[in-house]
């Protein structure tokens, strides 16, 4: 079996995941012009809530599921109304900084109410692995990989076909010119921020079901800052396709550069991406070039 | 503005000390400074000297993200390298701690110019997550490059010492915490009213702007992030010299979240605002650990939840000044002041 082919197999499995979760923070800011940082935290949370409805509730997966989504929608939201809308206007620092505080309270009350110990998801997909021939996906990434398109093109089709999703984009469009069509943008606004929140929750499932739960399962919500950079921020597309490239790359990183430096290259090389791509080509490879001028 | 108290020129309007009663009032506070060892016992040392370590890194961070407006996520980072070479070199090269101490300034400098490139071509929210980058990067050399950093075990430093006399215990060493934290704010108080301090608020205010008049933006902003790291190395530096140990674990995310609740907190673009910002947020967990003690004795069992309340208090502190006070203490102390000053004719 070659390992090289595994490897790319395994890395478009977790890009795919990885897409999803873009999804969510592209969604957020392509309406809102607002990047959330404490996305880790509702991928986190979302994880323990259907893990919560599935040990506690004895919920079967897909009422699980479903509760949590609705839960995401709320959530979403209520932060929207609560913390972003009175700071409209205000620099981009304080919206930063109020993402980035959303995050800690969240993983501090995660860690208060379901404690720092490391759990492993009840298995709700079939666990045999699927074998392509040349190469064996596990169970996990595998299914993960069919929830997660299936997810990406579900939000795609609202995106594209919906009413709302047309409000949204209108909204991303110009602002003003929605405003005078008679779309609420305050609206468009709190759901941009759940349908962000519903795609994160998804992808904390997933990720969830792949590696095991923990408070700081968070952190791979900063490892798909390196997609939507590569895929430029306000792209949907981009961000599906930067999913595929950064999980390639981050476990070929695993494969060749590991063994040259022991081990945890993989949890880095996301970041060492990202700043390149920073330095070559900063709106990525899709973003909209904002060229200023005086 | 007090009664009576009118400036003829543009030198009296930016005079640091200027009346007689701020005077009064600093040299008041500096002999409270002096004897304050004298009457604290270990624990509240401890605490004062933490803060002083504190204030060093959060007037650095606030002259990078306060004045010039480049918001960085990766303080934490810089701390950390300035720490570490400090500790390696004493430890491996055999220099002294004072002799350490500037090379740790100045290797945590480059590191930050080095990291504030990217600010050239990015902005706001691509410059955070550059730094953010930088700070998931530095955190990962200081775990895995152990052949320098020893890895997880981390580093011992022996105390410094000026011939025979040896800075060991919370009291000696808070001598060189007010050392420093003096010379830093007076530096960065200074700093802000000279040509490159000016052309600091310019770049943060509409860097396009700043530019159109003359000032250097390459220049400025990479000046910006070295003082700001070379504020973090030294403040990282006296830090592991305090503690004595240097691990990769006292530099992870959080503490650049912490140090920027500091500057939030106190108030961006204020010396004052990052020093009350930096004793405000290093005594609230010492508040949280007095609570838990108490919660210890009368429900044990119940202590544990104070683990996790540190962050949720400091997400909420942060969200909370960001929307009802975005100028922070700083400007809650200045408003109580006018009020004395104004006092009864409030109108």
């Amino acid at each position: 079996m070659d390992i090289l082919l595994q490897v790319i197999v395994t890395g478009i499995a977790t890009g795919g995941v990885y897409g999803l979760i873009a999804l969510g923070f592209v969604l957020i800011y392509k309406a809102t012009s607002v990047l959330n940082f404490a996305m880790g935290e509702f991928m986190t949370l979302g994880a323990f809530l259907c893990f919560t409805a599935l040990m506690q509730l004895r919920a079967p997966f897909y009422i699980a599921f479903i509760l949590t989504i609705f839960l995401a929608f709320v959530l979403g939201f209520v932060i929207e109304r609560l913390m972003l809308r009175p700071l409209i206007g205000e620099p981009i620092i304080s919206v930063i900084m109020v993402t980035i505080g959303l995050g800690v309270i969240l993983k501090g009350l995660m860690y208060m109410i379901w404690t720092p110990s490391y759990r492993t998801f009840p298995k709700i997909f079939p666990p045999e692995p699927l074998n392509l021939g040349f190469a064996v996906v596990p169970s996990g990434l595998y299914w993960g990989f069919i929830f997660a398109i299936i997810g990406t093109i579900i939000f795609l089709l609202i995106f594209k076909f919906s009413r709302t999703g047309v409000a949204m984009r209108a909204t991303a469009n110009d602002q003003q010119a929605a405003l005078s069509m008679g779309i609420s943008v305050k609206v468009v606004f709190a759901l941009s921020w759940s349908f962000g929140a519903m795609a994160s929750v998804i992808g904390g499932i997933i990720i969830g079901n792949i590696s095991g739960i923990s408070v700081y399962m968070g952190d791979v919500g900063l490892k798909v800052f390196a997609v939507i950079i590569l895929g430029g921020l306000d792209s949907i597309g981009g961000a599906i396709l930067a999913g595929f490239i950064i999980g390639i790359l981050e476990n070929l990183t695993g494969l060749y550069i590991d063994p040259l430096i022991g081990g945890g290259a993989k949890l880095v090389a996301p970041f060492f991406i990202l700043v390149i791509i920073l330095m070559i080509r900063p709106y990525g490879l899709f973003g909209k070039e904002i060229i200023e001028r005086v | 503005m007090r009664c009576g108290d009118f400036k003829e020129n543009y030198i009296k309007d930016e005079e640091i000390f200027q009346s007689y009663f701020v005077k009064f009032w600093l040299i008041l506070f500096f002999v409270f400074l002096i004897i304050f060892p004298f009457i604290a016992n270990h624990y509240m040392l401890y605490v004062a000297n933490m803060i002083g370590f504190a204030i060093i890194g959060a007037v650095g961070l606030n002259l990078l993200t306060g004045f010039t407006g480049q918001i960085s996520l990766g303080h934490a980072a810089f701390v950390g390298v300035g720490a570490y070479t400090s500790a390696i070199l004493i430890t491996r090269l055999g220099f002294s701690f004072w002799l350490s101490l500037p090379f740790a300034g100045l290797v945590a400098a480059l590191a930050g110019m080095i990291i504030g490139i990217p600010s050239l071509r990015v902005k706001g929210l691509y410059l955070c997550i550059a730094t953010l980058a930088a700070q998931f990067i530095f955190e990962f050399i200081f775990v895995h490059w152990e052949s320098m950093t020893k890895g997880i075990t981390g580093i011992h430093i022996p105390s410094p010492s000026i011939a025979s006399l040896e800075f060991s215990t919370e009291k000696e060493f808070y001598w060189i915490t007010l050392f420093f934290v003096v010379l830093g704010v007076g530096y960065a108080r200074n700093l802000i009213r000279s040509r490159m301090g000016r052309a600091f608020v310019a770049i943060r205010d509409r860097d396009l702007a700043a530019e159109i008049i003359g000032i250097n933006l390459f220049r400025y902003k990479l000046s910006a992030f070295a003082i700001s790291s070379f504020y973090a190395g030294i403040a990282g530096a006296l830090w592991v010299s305090f503690l004595k140990v240097v691990t990769p674990d006292h530099f992870p995310l959080f503490l650049s979240i912490q140090y920027l609740a500091m500057i939030i907190v106190g108030g961006l673009g204020s010396i004052l605002g990052s020093i009350f910002g930096a004793i405000f947020m290093t005594l609230i967990p010492e508040l949280l650990n007095y609570l838990s003690e108490i919660v210890k004795i009368y429900a044990p069992g119940y202590e544990e939840i104070f683990v996790p309340m540190k962050e949720v208090i400091f997400g909420l502190l942060i969200i909370l000044f960001l929307i009802f006070e975005p100028l922070g203490l700083a400007e809650i102390w200045n408003r109580i002041k006018s009020f004395f000053k104004l006092w009864p004719f409030s109108y």
